[in-house]
């Protein structure tokens, strides 16, 4: 059954048409990815599936809900959340208060530390600076703690856009294991990257966006040997 | 012991100052506004205190009554006023603003008049310590204002809806990934700015017990400049600001060559720290991500 389904999305910037009508859907389980170059339309459309960017046209189902018109906190709510682009994670607040106001639905202060804790087991090295501000952070340990902080809310759907951004290729590999790990404990996943060979290997679809259009889909595999992605975001 | 006295004095004006200046800063911080109509919030506040002191004669009932009543009015400015204008130019919000301002003082002075109303809540007396003569009313009014000020920052600092605020305050995008409701959060800081200015409006009233309908425009105005002096946005930098402009106004008032210049005294500090540090003293200026 798909979680996620988006149909005939269309978004406007002014006069600019960002996406141009895209459907694509998440099935329960699975590893999803749109990859696709700069400005291809990949952030908006993570955007306006989560309720961020509003004026946006078309048909936005998540777990049997019409979420089209919700916003953001509301769809969270239903159990997605993102990992957004840049991973915005609170600069001024440290590590354990952003992983707190990642568990901010959750009710029960002892499920909320056990929770925490699971974070850190994941994560030993958010553990070792927990008291520490968020913007004192190295690139990594932010990525870590944008998914740990999105974790707490225990999505049905977690959407990474660009997780792999500004990373050495040590903590590159590390973030796809993480995401990969995630996914075998039960979570599906929608996931953007730029780096076509690494998502893709770990997908079981991908999307491929090009100007705001899908223009090919498949299984990760299928792709990996699509002689136009091949040359198009795999480097020959 | 003049000086004590004098200080006693900055530090009760200054904390009436800063728990103004705190609203200014949380709305600033929270919701991207100047809210120019903070200053008359306060002006409801002493009137709502002067219509129940009349009706009552009780002044816990009318502080309880005017905090509510100013609650409810700045939750339903924020509604009715600043929420359609959300993502709107930074102008037309402020200058929404600048209009709720004089819609509040002409509704006011349609409803009392012109003429200063005398507002008598309660006559405290002074106190002396050896040489020392200290107005009751000032102890009361920093020992209030500093509880106040305990209270907020403990409540930002360790409940959730703090940190939700400190959140927003940050990255709005960010916090509603967290499932926290925005226009929540915003709702909820008009509501405690409001709260805030109630409690000034009646320490005010403590102070000098006449009440007009321009009343909340000097000490709005002041604490204005002590939320930018502190730096806009920062809560220890309103408190702080708020404090220093008190002390300041109530040191320049003592020295009888600089006295009369006592507001543009105040003001030039805002001009010269802005000049040194245009972030204000604890403002920090913040990193602009696309």
């Amino acid at each position: 059954m798909a979680l996620l389904e988006v149909e005939n999305l269309e978004v406007y910037y002014g006069v600019i048409n960002a996406l141009k009508g895209i459907s694509f859907k998440v099935n329960e389980g699975e590893i999803v990815t749109l990859i696709g170059a700069n400005g291809a339309g990949k952030t908006t459309t993570m955007q306006s599936v989560v309720g961020l960017l509003s004026s946006k046209s078309g048909n936005i189902t998540f777990d049997g809900h019409d979420i089209s018109k919700l916003p953001c906190d509301k769809i969270v709510k239903l159990g997605m959340t993102q990992v957004p682009e840049g991973r915005h994670i609170f600069q001024e607040l440290t590590v354990y208060e952003n992983l707190l106001l990642g568990g901010f639905l959750l009710k029960d202060q002892k499920i909320i530390k056990e929770d925490i804790n699971m974070i850190y087991e994941r994560f030993p090295r958010l553990y070792e600076r927990k008291n520490q501000i968020g913007g004192t952070l190295s690139g990594g340990e932010q990525q870590m703690l944008a998914i740990g902080r999105a974790l707490m809310s225990k999505p049905k759907l977690l959407m990474l856009d660009e997780p792999s951004m500004g990373l050495s290729p040590l903590l590159v590999d590390e973030v796809f294991d993480i995401i990969k790990t995630i996914n075998n404990e039960g979570t599906t996943i929608l996931l953007v990257e730029q780096n076509a060979g690494k998502s893709l290997a770990i997908s079981d679809r991908a999307y491929v966006l090009e100007n705001g259009r899908i223009t090919l889909s498949g299984t990760g595999k299928e792709l990996m040997s699509s002689e136009e992605v091949k040359k198009a975001y795999l480097g020959g | 012991m003049e000086i004590i006295t004098t200080i006693i004095n900055g530090l009760s004006i200054g904390g009436i100052y800063a728990m103004i200046a705190l609203g200014y800063t949380m709305v600033y911080g929270i919701a991207k506004m100047l809210n120019f109509a903070h200053g008359d919030i306060i002006m409801v506040g002493g009137y709502t205190i002067y219509v129940t002191m009349n009706l009552t004669g009780h002044p816990l009932i009318a502080i309880a009554v005017a905090v509510v009543f100013c609650v409810i009015l700045g939750v339903t400015i924020e509604k009715v006023a600043y929420k359609p204008l959300r993502g709107a130019s930074p102008l037309a919000v402020l200058i929404t603003a600048i209009g709720v301002s004089y819609l509040l003082q002409s509704l006011a002075q349609i409803v009392f008049g012109s003429a200063p109303k005398m507002v008598r809540i309660a006559d405290m007396g002074s106190l002396k310590i050896g040489s020392l003569k200290i107005q009751v009313y000032t102890l009361v009014t920093l020992v209030c204002t500093i509880i106040v000020m305990i209270c907020l920052t403990l409540f930002v600092k360790l409940t959730k809806t703090g940190r939700a605020m400190l959140a927003t305050s940050e990255d709005k995008a960010a916090t509603q990934l967290m499932g926290i409701s925005v226009n929540r959060i915003i709702t909820i800081t008009f509501a405690i700015g409001s709260a805030l200015a109630a409690l000034a409006g009646l320490f005010y009233l403590l102070k000098a017990p006449s009440i007009s309908n321009t009343f909340g425009s000097m000490p709005g105005i002041k604490a204005f400049t002590a939320a930018v002096i502190g730096g806009i946005g920062s809560i220890p930098g309103a408190m702080l600001g708020g404090f220093l402009l008190g002390i300041v106004e109530c040191i320049s008032y003592k020295i009888p060559i600089i006295a009369p210049y006592t507001d543009a005294i105040e003001f030039l500090i805002l001009i010269v720290i802005l000049l040194v540090k245009p972030t204000g003293i604890l403002g920090k200026r913040r990193r602009e991500k696309v």
